[in-house]
């Protein structure tokens, strides 16, 4: 019995894996489509989205029969939490990945700032790589290497506001930036969104290994809003 | 690709004057666990001792409707009752080996069969021990009276005793709920390595027995079957708000 339920849950496992490696993708190319304001790569990842989304409703359809059927407790019932919480996050960075490529697939044509668009672009690298961490971490289970990502939340948070203030200064300095420049707000927090989901599933993986639900990262100080 | 290996039709069931089966319709593919689950006295035994006739042998007992096997009647009168009960082997819930030593338990069904040669029984005694698991822990003492083990083995020696003459379907009536949770799960992981290479009908009152190891699953109630579905449908998404009620304990 173990044996079947160890089976079920090793594919689960690589299928979220799978799923991880997809929403990558789709972050590198999202980003890189915007940066490029290559229109077509920003179509493929929308449509790749829908294989995410698929993924996703496997992943869920794979648990559920794995409760009702297994009924697991303990460390198996936390193995499928983990797996079933961590894969609606992906699925959410992928909807932030299409969200990219709308932006993309929009302000072809506008005015750009290539300053600001390299620091999207050192951004996106940055999520990225913190994308790709995190699913490894997900796979080996390893909880502290998934606290050492989630605190590099902190830079995305920082380059995110570093392209919010630039590009409300661009905004001012010249107004024919204002369309792009909205979108490239946008796309600080579509990206600054990832990187809370990424914590997200650090989360998680700390849940499966000590059977604790913690907030990592917490950002309920508004005093540093200077209100 | 499934191949359907009995196909029950209509099939109504009289003891005396009470029917305890209303007109059952039923399909058992090759190579699946097909679980019957339900409350007591529902029909679920009454059903599977029919499928190898061993109602039979109730005093009283009178069926309507059919049962195919591999697409012929098992109830016609051409049927050779040996060589059925052959084809569709039996494991009741209490161990029953034989009083005798584990070799002759084994044996037994080869030799009605006309199997005399010693190096052909002990071939056939290996394998069969060997397929139910359960070789390793009596090979050095075959000659054991087999009611001298302990309950869980002597399960697997009645399932090696049905293995035996070959047959093509195994019957289990509640198989494992004489058993500890260990000898159970040694038998829940046995039938599942079977399906392999014959087709399991299993009668059980423990639901995630039937969850966990079935593919299919039959739900029974006062003489009818009120769904039966692949085991994943029905133990996520049942039809029948009856059998949604009994699977979730709410019944009553």
């Amino acid at each position: 019995m173990r044996r079947v339920y160890e089976e079920e849950l090793n594919k689960l496992h690589s299928q979220f894996f799978q799923m991880g490696n997809r929403v990558n993708e789709a972050i590198y190319k999202s980003i890189k489509a915007f940066v490029n304001h290559d229109k077509e790569l920003a179509k493929s990842v929308i449509e790749e989205d829908i294989k995410i989304n698929d993924m996703e409703h496997q992943l869920e359809q794979g648990c559920i029969e794995l409760i009702a059927l297994q009924q697991p407790v303990t460390a198996d019932l936390r193995k499928i939490i983990t797996v079933m919480k961590a894969s609606a996050d992906l699925e959410r960075m992928g909807d932030h990945a299409v969200s990219i490529s709308k932006s993309t697939i929009r302000v072809k044509g506008n005015k750009r700032n290539k300053a600001i668009e390299d620091q999207i672009s050192l951004a996106g690298e940055k999520i990225k790589k913190m994308g790709q961490d995190i699913v490894d971490a997900y796979i080996d289970y390893d909880s502290h290497k998934a606290e050492q990502i989630a605190l590099r939340d902190e830079e995305i948070d920082t380059l995110a506001m570093a392209i919010k203030t630039a590009s409300i200064d661009e905004m001012r300095r010249d107004p024919e930036l204002v369309l792009g420049a909205t979108d490239y707000i946008l796309v600080s927090t579509y990206i600054e969104r990832m990187g809370d989901y990424i914590t997200n599933i650090s989360e998680w993986i700390l849940y499966f290994e000590t059977g604790e639900i913690q907030e990592l990262n917490t950002h309920h100080d508004y005093k540093q809003l200077g209100v | 690709m499934l191949n359907q290996k009995i196909k029950v039709r209509d099939l109504k069931l009289w003891y005396g004057k009470f029917e305890a089966l209303h007109g059952v319709d039923l399909d058992i593919y090759e190579n699946e666990i097909t679980a019957f689950i339900g409350p007591s006295g529902c029909g679920k035994s009454t059903l599977i001792k029919t499928l190898n006739r061993m109602n039979d042998l109730v005093e009283n007992c009178r069926i309507e409707g059919s049962v195919e096997l591999d697409g012929k009647n098992i109830y016609s009168k051409k049927v050779e009752l040996n060589e059925l009960r052959k084809r569709v082997g039996m494991v009741f819930q209490q161990p029953n080996p034989f009083p005798k030593s584990i070799y002759d338990n084994i044996a037994f069904g080869p030799r009605t069969h006309g199997i005399k040669k010693k190096n052909e029984l002990d071939e056939i005694v290996e394998k069969s021990l060997r397929q139910a698991a359960i070789w390793d822990e009596v090979k050095d003492h075959l000659d054991r009276n087999a009611l001298s083990i302990s309950g869980g083995q002597q399960q697997r020696i009645c399932i090696a005793r049905a293995l035996a003459v070959e047959p093509d379907v195994l019957l289990m009536d509640e198989p494992t709920s004489a058993l500890d949770p260990i000898s159970t799960a040694k038998i829940e992981e046995l039938v599942m390595e079977l399906k392999e290479d014959y087709t399991i009908v299993m009668v059980t009152h423990n639901m995630q027995q039937a969850s966990r190891i079935s593919d299919r699953t039959a739900f029974f109630l006062n003489g009818d079957i009120i769904e039966q579905d692949m085991t994943r449908q029905l133990f996520t998404n049942p039809k029948e708000e009856q059998t949604d009620n009994y699977i979730s304990g709410r019944f009553g």
